[in-house]
């Protein structure tokens, strides 16, 4: 384990009460979404990761607290370091401040995972579908939407297809 | 079903000037369907008589749903549809995944393996940048360079072939390995293309370097600054060209890549014509790459001897029990992954490749993330082509080197 990135997480972790995973190397400290905007200004200020390399979501449905999370790379060309970030987030609309103004790329980032999963980011220049046509209906990453056939309905489980299928509930 | 039909302009009322709205200056679509654009990509553009005051770039016409759908497939077979992603470096996509899933189940991965990895990844980066470097010419009217890129991309192909079956989309690199051996005509062809290419790249440079007509293009055109290429997160090429002397191979050495000598070519300029020099550089360091590995290619086995994760030569069926219970487990349920998440990066011809995987204890995986240079790299069109001419764009994007594959997933 590198030493800095080791005291860039002890530090963060006593000052926004972070939690810790690490696997095979690689390190994650979860967020609340609060302090998403603190955190990644010390980032990108304080401990140098000029780059946001990736930022996506993951769905866990039908789990709903938290149903997503938010996950964000940092890389750091200074130290040669990768650091991940988790924001988990409740619900099946959730918003959370985007970081728009801090790292510019994550603009069509963001609005790739409003297109995908629906989270919303408030303080968004732009937030618009990229990917998918601009009147689709639906987030086609969310775990609850099918992946494009139809389920056949038998008498035995009509109710239970007709609840995983698409329409009426966002 | 839908009812909208169009966007209307009051949607993007935000991204467009006030002068657009009164009517002096020119909203104009570019695209999809454009020879200059390398794909299917639609700029709206706002014109001032020929110079452009603002390019927003339209993207997702090629959204195939490739993460959704590898999340129903088990690891193995989701990675076919990886190589469809970014179709001039199919090699470097089904790496990086392979790359991701050995990382998330601890699978080894012999030396061998890891050699031709690397010569066939070097091989197809050279593929990638002739690509590049012959359309990139065209757009600017250098009509016989694409003739002869397309000449000895034609090569590199053919190897491609004997070793997977297929010119492209050969899904060679797999978990705990490659495929299968190399055949016997393989180190041939590696060798005589070796030797003939160094004379090629310097045809091109022939044709272009001193091209005053090309310097004219791309001298000055689309300077990217080297604090704005990473503030946007650029990686690859362009941004060596501005200054910053990153690359994923020296930075994180993965599949070997430690053991060979090669530089990192970087300019300071940050114009078109720096990028265009970081890239053909690029083609020699790769062959140097190619040329060590050649060399040193170590014996031995080319797939992992871990029965859990790589099915058994079919020579084994026959005659062992275990065999075949692991070639039938393997094939109908599929391998499992813990329960946690890994991000794995390469660099791609066009920057920084990565993966995000995630298993769920199952044998699918639970998220797959795509980080695609060409997506992230496009963010800084708008950026380059502020108050440059409409004929300079078409020069900006194939600088840019997107594969809308990439960009759209």
């Amino acid at each position: 384990m590198n030493e800095y990135l080791q005291s860039v997480a002890n530090a963060l972790i006593d000052r926004h009460a972070a939690g810790l995973i690490e696997f095979r190397d690689q390190l994650s400290l979860v967020i609340s979404p609060e302090d998403l905007q603190p955190v990644c200004l010390a980032l990108r200020d304080e401990f140098s990761f000029e780059m946001l390399s990736a930022q996506t979501a993951v769905d866990y449905w039908p789990q709903q607290e938290p149903r997503f999370h938010m996950l964000y790379f940092f890389y750091s060309l200074a130290h040669n370091i990768r650091l991940g970030l988790r924001v988990p987030l409740n619900g099946n609309a959730p918003t959370l401040p985007s970081i728009e103004g801090i790292y510019p790329n994550a603009n069509w980032h963001e609005r790739e995972i409003w297109d995908m999963f629906g989270i919303r980011f408030e303080g968004h220049s732009d937030l618009r579908r990229i990917l998918m046509p601009y009147d689709w209906e639906g987030h086609p990453l969310r775990k609850d939407y099918p992946l494009g056939y139809e389920e056949v309905q038998f008498t035995f489980n009509y109710d239970e297809i007709d609840q995983r299928k698409p329409y009426a509930k966002e | 079903m839908f009812d909208k039909t169009e966007v209307t302009l009051d949607e993007l009322r935000h991204l467009i000037s006030d002068r657009a709205v009164e009517g002096e200056t020119v909203l104009l679509n570019m695209g999809p369907q454009h020879p200059s654009t390398h794909g299917v990509l639609r700029l709206l553009l706002e014109l001032d008589g020929e110079s452009v005051i603002n390019c927003i770039p339209d993207v997702g016409f090629l959204h195939t749903g490739v993460e959704k759908n590898m999340e129903a497939k088990t690891y193995e077979k989701a990675e076919v549809m990886t190589d469809r992603l970014d179709y001039l470096n199919t090699v470097g996509n089904t790496l990086v995944y392979c790359l991701a899933i050995e990382k998330l189940v601890d699978l080894d991965v012999p030396p061998r393996a890891q050699a031709i990895r690397v010569i066939l990844t070097e091989l197809q980066r050279i593929a990638s940048h002739l690509v590049w470097l012959g359309t990139h010419a065209l757009d600017l009217a250098a009509m016989s360079v694409f003739l002869y890129c397309f000449r000895e991309r034609e090569l590199i192909l053919d190897i491609l072939e004997m070793c997977g079956g297929q010119r492209m989309m050969a899904t060679y690199v797999r978990p705990g390995g490659v495929w299968r051996d190399v055949p016997e005509e393989f180190e041939p062809a590696v060798r005589n293309f070796l030797k003939t290419f160094p004379a090629r790249i310097d045809e091109y440079e022939a044709m272009l370097t001193k091209n005053p007509l090309f310097l004219e293009r791309t001298r000055k055109i689309g300077v990217l600054s080297r604090e704005d290429a990473i503030r946007w997160g650029v990686t690859g090429p362009s941004l060596r060209a501005s200054g910053v002397a990153f690359d994923l191979r020296k930075a994180a050495p993965y599949s070997g890549y430690e053991q060979y000598e090669f530089d990192i070519p970087t300019q300071t300029d940050g114009d078109t014509y720096a990028r265009y020099l970081v890239r053909i550089e690029e083609m020699r360091q790769s062959l140097r790459i190619v040329q060590q590995a050649m060399d040193s290619l170590p014996s031995g086995p080319v797939r992992s001897n871990n029965r859990k994760f790589v099915p058994p030569p079919r020579s084994e069926l026959g005659t062992s029990m275990e065999a075949v219970i692991h070639h039938f487990k393997l094939w109908t349920e599929g391998f499992t992954a813990p329960e946690a998440g890994v991000y794995v990066a390469v660099e791609s011809p066009r920057g920084e490749l990565g993966v995000y995987l995630e298993g769920n204890g199952g044998p699918k995986p639970h998220r797959v993330y795509w980080r695609t240079p060409s997506f992230v790299n496009l963010q800084i069109l708008p950026l380059l082509s502020k108050g440059h001419l409409v004929a300079d764009l078409v020069a900006l994007i194939g600088t840019v080197d997107i594969v809308l594959g990439d960009v759209d997933r």
